[in-house]
């Protein structure tokens, strides 16, 4: 049987591949460029029985994710710029508590409130940093539009998989660009929920690490009962303040993103005609459409030039970057922020390579021009 | 009556944080036994809190808890019951947290009439933080921000809860706890936004501060200052000068969120 295809907006796939997942909670507020992601869940989510909410603001928004997910939901909100600043001290709360859900942010121009219907690439650093405390992030940069649709679903599974906030960040160019879409037959892409508990109901501990680094979450409403709280806690969800819990619970919820077995599970990049490439461009989301058309151009022009993308931007392929930029005479970094992500690959590579940034923040894409002009540039 | 407080306590959990004198123990006991009364499961009760001395309440309770971020209990708890509409769920706080930070997410949940029961323990003050001014604060009265009187006009809480919809309004004090018990179970019982107001004490940063001698003396302005409602309809606009008024403040029924979402959710599966 063929299968489904449409024409669609980055917005929609997003709300499509959340309800692939299982998604059946969304908590949102408007705003410019998300809120298509919000609308057509609003139509969606109560036809398979999930429940769909505008709440007052996007601190509500977040709150209402996290408590919607420890009732047993999938549960996910989406917004931009500013919605995404209000929203930092929640995500800081669902990492701390480890509750899973998923935050899309469609990013446009800032800080404030910038530039509402333009696109950009700068709250990238803002993912990893944006809350306070020290803390692991996953955060994921699709680039097309089915990838916004299976990059959706892939949020949800890690998000399940590792009991934190998963966040899928797209510009405003992906979010509102119409692409076809081939969509995958149930079953196709794998959905994974998180572990639930098997200990008897007075056995379960909410942070029991005698499961490893990712214990097993209860639901509020089911045989088990718990506490939980944004303050540091013991293994029986309670707060603590004693150092040797204190320290331990924090490194293990960085441990279980960042170990060297865990971050392999989780990256996802994408190398294209990288194996003899001399000058890498590291790109991410809607600028790697243009780095991509760029690398074939100028091998057109006999410059053996390759893309390396990643799909999961943290935590960040720490290792890959270090060993390509041994690989290469120079990487160049495009992205829509005055030089975010450049500041990663100049950590990993240790000046192995020179290194070369092309910077918008105009509103405007990054073109393939500019890019093979940089290029020509640090060769 | 007797009551089950053994059953509602969480084992190993007291002694509690509260210092003595504190009017949040007395809340915490008379919303034990509305719980009891109401002859609630502990794993279909969820009591949700935001930050501050009133909301460590939840961790002493044998329920599904939530301890949250500060003022964002009602938003929370909107996803809670939102998510599982079978479950009571309960949230408790300060009058900081609950009106000064927490109050879009107040006056929201009481638009939406969602059925949810907030007991609002309003001691006038920011205790957890050491006695800075709140909402609640009386103009005039002295706090650690306002070493020169308070400046600010209050917020009435339970007028402001009907304002924004609550279904079922009552208030009480901490003097009165009995009532405190008989109003949380009723509130419980209702199906819709229930806001409590228990005006309770904080010695340690208020009272202090006040020139109140001892929390003997906060307890009786409680109990001078409260005239019951049906008392107050006979009482002339001079006599209640400087009064809180206490009990049942406000019932009616209107359609409750979770059932009109259902009916959404009807509509989307039929269409
Ligand atoms: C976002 C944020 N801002 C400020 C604080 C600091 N803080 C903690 S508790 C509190 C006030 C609590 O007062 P109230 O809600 O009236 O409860 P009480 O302690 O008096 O019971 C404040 C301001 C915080 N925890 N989080
Ligand atoms: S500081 Fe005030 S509100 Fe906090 S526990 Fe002490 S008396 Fe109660």
């Amino acid at each position: 049987m063929a299968k489904k295809v449409a024409v669609i907006q980055g917005n929609t796939a997003c709300a499509l591949g959340a309800v692939y997942a299982g998604c059946n909670f969304f908590g949102g507020y408007p705003i410019t460029p998300s809120t298509e992601v919000a609308e057509v869940l609003s139509e969606e989510l109560p036809k398979v029985g999930g429940k769909f909410i505008q709440m007052e603001d996007e601190i509500a928004a977040m709150a209402s994710v996290i408590g919607a997910s420890l009732a047993g939901s999938k549960a996910l909100t989406a917004t931009s710029g500013p919605g995404v600043s209000l929203k930092q001290e929640l995500i800081g709360y669902a990492c701390i508590a480890e509750v899973p859900c998923v935050i899309i942010n469609v990013m446009r121009g800032g800080p404030s409130t910038g530039m509402p219907t333009g696109p950009g690439q700068s709250d990238v650093q803002q993912a990893k940093w944006g809350t306070h405390g020290d803390h692991a992030t996953i955060a994921l940069v699709p680039s097309t539009i089915p990838e916004i649709f299976s990059e959706t679903v892939r949020a949800f599974n890690l998000a399940e998989q590792y009991r934190m906030p998963v966040q899928v960040l797209f510009d405003e160019i992906v979010g509102h660009m119409r692409e076809p879409i081939e969509f995958p037959e149930p079953g196709e892409l794998e959905v994974i929920n998180r572990t639930a508990p098997t200990v008897p109901p007075e056995k379960y501990k909410p942070y029991d690490t005698s499961f490893g680094d990712v214990p097993p979450l209860a639901a509020f409403g089911s045989n088990y009962r718990f506490h939980v709280t944004g303050l540091n806690k013991a293994q029986d969800g309670f707060p603590t303040t004693k150092a040797e819990y204190v320290d331990a619970e924090e490194r293990r919820q960085v441990r279980k993103v960042e170990s060297p077995e865990n971050a392999a599970n989780i990256e996802k990049n994408e190398e294209f005609k990288c194996d003899d490439a001399e000058v890498l461009i590291f790109a991410y989301g809607s600028t790697a459409r243009s780095a991509r058309y760029a690398v074939n151009k100028l091998r057109e022009q006999g410059i053996k030039a390759g893309m390396f993308r990643p799909i999961t931007l943290w935590p960040f392929p720490e290792k890959r970057v270090a060993a390509l930029g041994k690989q290469v005479k120079a990487i160049v970094v495009p992205e829509m922020n005055l030089g975010q992500m450049i500041l990663e690959v100049e950590r990993v590579t240790k000046g192995s390579c020179a290194l070369g940034g092309v910077h918008r923040v105009d509103g405007e894409p990054i073109n393939p021009d500019q890019i093979m002009s940089k290029v020509k540039e640090v060769m | 009556m007797s009551y089950d407080y053994d059953k509602w306590i969480r084992p190993g959990k007291l002694p509690h944080i509260w210092c003595p004198g504190c009017g949040h123990g007395i809340v915490m006991k008379g919303l034990i036994r509305a719980l009891d009364i109401c002859g609630l499961e502990k794993n279909n009760t969820a009591i949700v809190s935001g930050i501050g001395c009133a909301s460590r309440l939840p961790g002493y309770i044998d329920a599904c808890t939530l301890h949250t971020a500060h003022g964002r209990a009602a938003a929370f708890a909107t996803g809670v019951k939102m998510a599982k509409p079978e479950m009571t769920v309960i949230c408790c706080g300060g009058d900081g947290d609950g009106t000064a930070i927490g109050g879009n997410h107040f006056i929201h949940a009481c638009r939406r009439n969602i059925d949810m029961t907030y007991v609002l323990m309003n001691n006038h003050i920011y205790g957890m933080t050491g006695g800075q001014f709140s909402p609640c604060t009386p103009t005039g009265a002295k706090a650690s921000t306002t070493p020169y009187g308070n400046p600010d006009p209050i917020f009435d809480i339970s007028k402001l809860a009907i304002g924004a919809g609550a279904t079922f309004v009552a208030r009480t004090t901490a003097f009165h706890a009995t009532q405190i018990d008989k109003l949380i179970a009723e509130g419980i019982k209702h199906k819709g936004m229930a806001v409590i107001e228990v005006v309770d004490d904080c010695p340690t940063t208020y009272g202090r501060r006040n020139k109140f001698r001892s929390v003997v003396d906060m307890m009786k302005v409680l109990k001078d200052t409260a005239v019951p409602v049906v008392a107050a309809a006979k009482m002339t606009a001079e006599q209640l000068e400087g009064k809180i008024l206490t009990g049942v403040l406000y019932q009616e029924n209107k359609p409750e969120y979770c059932e009109q979402y259902a009916k959404v959710i009807a509509k989307a599966k039929g269409a």
